[in-house]
């Protein structure tokens, strides 16, 4: 197992990409796939859920990808066909090359998990970056309270990691609820918006640390549902999406008011981000 | 009646009520059960009831031609189900059916309205407490058109 450290610095050229390799690919759903990548020589390097890397496709392109986590094996990222570039990372296969710069940004905050009850909160891809804190939370799972992770996805073919999510469901030590915007009659979970589920869940709201990942205006939503929940806003994660390009705060693509997300982010505090979050021209 | 009207205190809905409110509303209610799988209504039949579901759930369907049942929504203990009992033509929009066994209770629409108009207080009190049900899920509703998380999201 990699060390999951709370943050780890970027390489020492931060814009030379080093060469990894596709160690391992999954389909998670029809459009996105998972990988695990690794560099080409030498270990897995140390990273932390809620960092980001940006891969680079040879040829095409490069993209922003979160930290999915890690293991012995590589990092794991999942992408989903979008572009030419995600498009193409998409379609590596298992031994093929691509390009890696990073891990760059800040991390979930699992420091402040100790002895507190956790909300993770995602929204379709959203659970990308959060699978790999909710792994590290169980890995400690004695030393944090309860443990609440709630999805939000489009249908149930589109509800990533499935498998381990009804795995997580059934240890019995953490709650697990997952909703969708519309379903089929085979499907006998809750249909709805994520923060419906809430009301359906156990925990201290006092005190309570929460992490949310997802599009911005289901993580705006998530934070103040959180908060009237009764979640101090300074134990409120969003873990923010701009355009990535630099990953050092050198070409200004993913300012956000006087921050770079690259490097202050992705990881934010709500409180101190939710000003921002008003600003329709950011 | 009074063991209605104490178990209509639970309900979240209904929290706060004078008591006098809710023995009149208990005078239009009564336990219903329904088997999982068991519709509750249809779309277009007549909405001539309200449900507090005490346990279960519930999904919210539409029928579509070559899609089968499409649920848009699921409520869930201690949620109310069914708004269409309050305005003219008293017809249901959607078909409800049990996912899981459900435990409601039920109350019968035209007894609720004519209480409603007979005391406009109550009524009055009654639609303050419903009308943020409606709202929140209309929002909900507006928010899941967005698409979120579609690819472009």
């Amino acid at each position: 197992m990699a060390p999951m450290l709370e943050a780890a610095p970027a390489a020492a050229d931060p814009m030379r990409p080093a060469v990894w390799v596709v160690r391992a690919r999954r389909r998670e759903t029809a459009d996105t796939v998972s990988l695990t990548v690794a560099p080409a020589e030498g270990g897995v390097p140390a990273v932390a859920p809620g960092q980001f890397n940006m891969l680079w496709a040879f040829g095409v392109g490069e993209a922003a990808l979160s930290i999915g986590g890690a293991t012995a094996a590589g990092v794991l990222h999942t992408v989903r066909a979008v572009g030419a570039t995600s498009e193409r990372l998409t379609r590596l296969r298992r031994g093929e090359a691509l390009g890696v710069r990073g891990p760059f940004g800040s991390a979930w905050p699992l420091g402040l998990a100790e002895g507190r009850d956790v909300v993770v909160m995602a929204g379709g891809l959203g659970l990308a970056p959060l699978r790999g804190a909710v792994r590290a939370l169980l890995r400690r799972r004695r030393r944090v309270g309860r443990l609440v992770v709630l999805v939000g996805a489009r249908t149930p073919e589109d509800v990533p990691y499935g498998k381990e999510l009804a795995r997580w469901a059934a240890r019995g030590d953490l709650q697990v609820q997952v909703t969708v915007d519309r379903a089929g009659r085979a499907w006998t979970g809750p249909v709805g918006l994520v923060t419906a589920l809430l009301d359906r869940v156990a925990f201290e709201a006092r005190g309570a640390l929460a992490l949310v990942c997802g599009p911005e205006v289901m993580m705006r939503a998530s934070a103040r549902a959180l908060v009237d929940r009764g979640v101090g806003p300074e134990r409120v994660f969003l873990s923010m999406e701009r355009n990535m390009k630099c990953g050092v705060a050198s070409c200004g693509h993913c300012q956000l008011a006087g921050s770079f997300v690259c490097r202050e982010g992705p990881v934010y505090r709500y409180d101190r981000v939710r000003p921002l979050l008003d600003v329709r021209e950011l | 009646m009074r063991d209605l009207a104490r178990t209509l205190a639970e309900a979240p809905v209904l929290r706060g009520l004078p008591d006098e409110d809710l023995e009149l509303l208990a005078g239009c209610a009564r336990n219903v059960r329904f088997a999982a799988g068991a519709w509750i209504f249809r779309e277009g039949g007549a909405a001539d009831t309200f449900y507090w579901v005490r346990q279960g759930q519930v999904a919210l369907s539409v029928h579509a031609p070559g899609q089968g049942e499409l649920t848009i929504d699921t409520v869930h203990e201690g949620e109310i189900l069914g708004f269409s009992w309050l305005f003219p033509p008293y017809r249901w929009q959607f078909d409800a059916r049990a996912v899981t066994a459900v435990a409601a209770l039920a109350f019968d629409g035209a007894c609720l309205r004519g209480k409603a108009e007979a005391d406009p207080r109550l009524g009055y009190r009654l639609m303050t407490r419903i009308a943020p049900v409606v709202v929140a899920r209309l929002q909900a509703a507006r928010v899941r058109l967005l698409d979120l998380y579609g690819a472009h999201a």
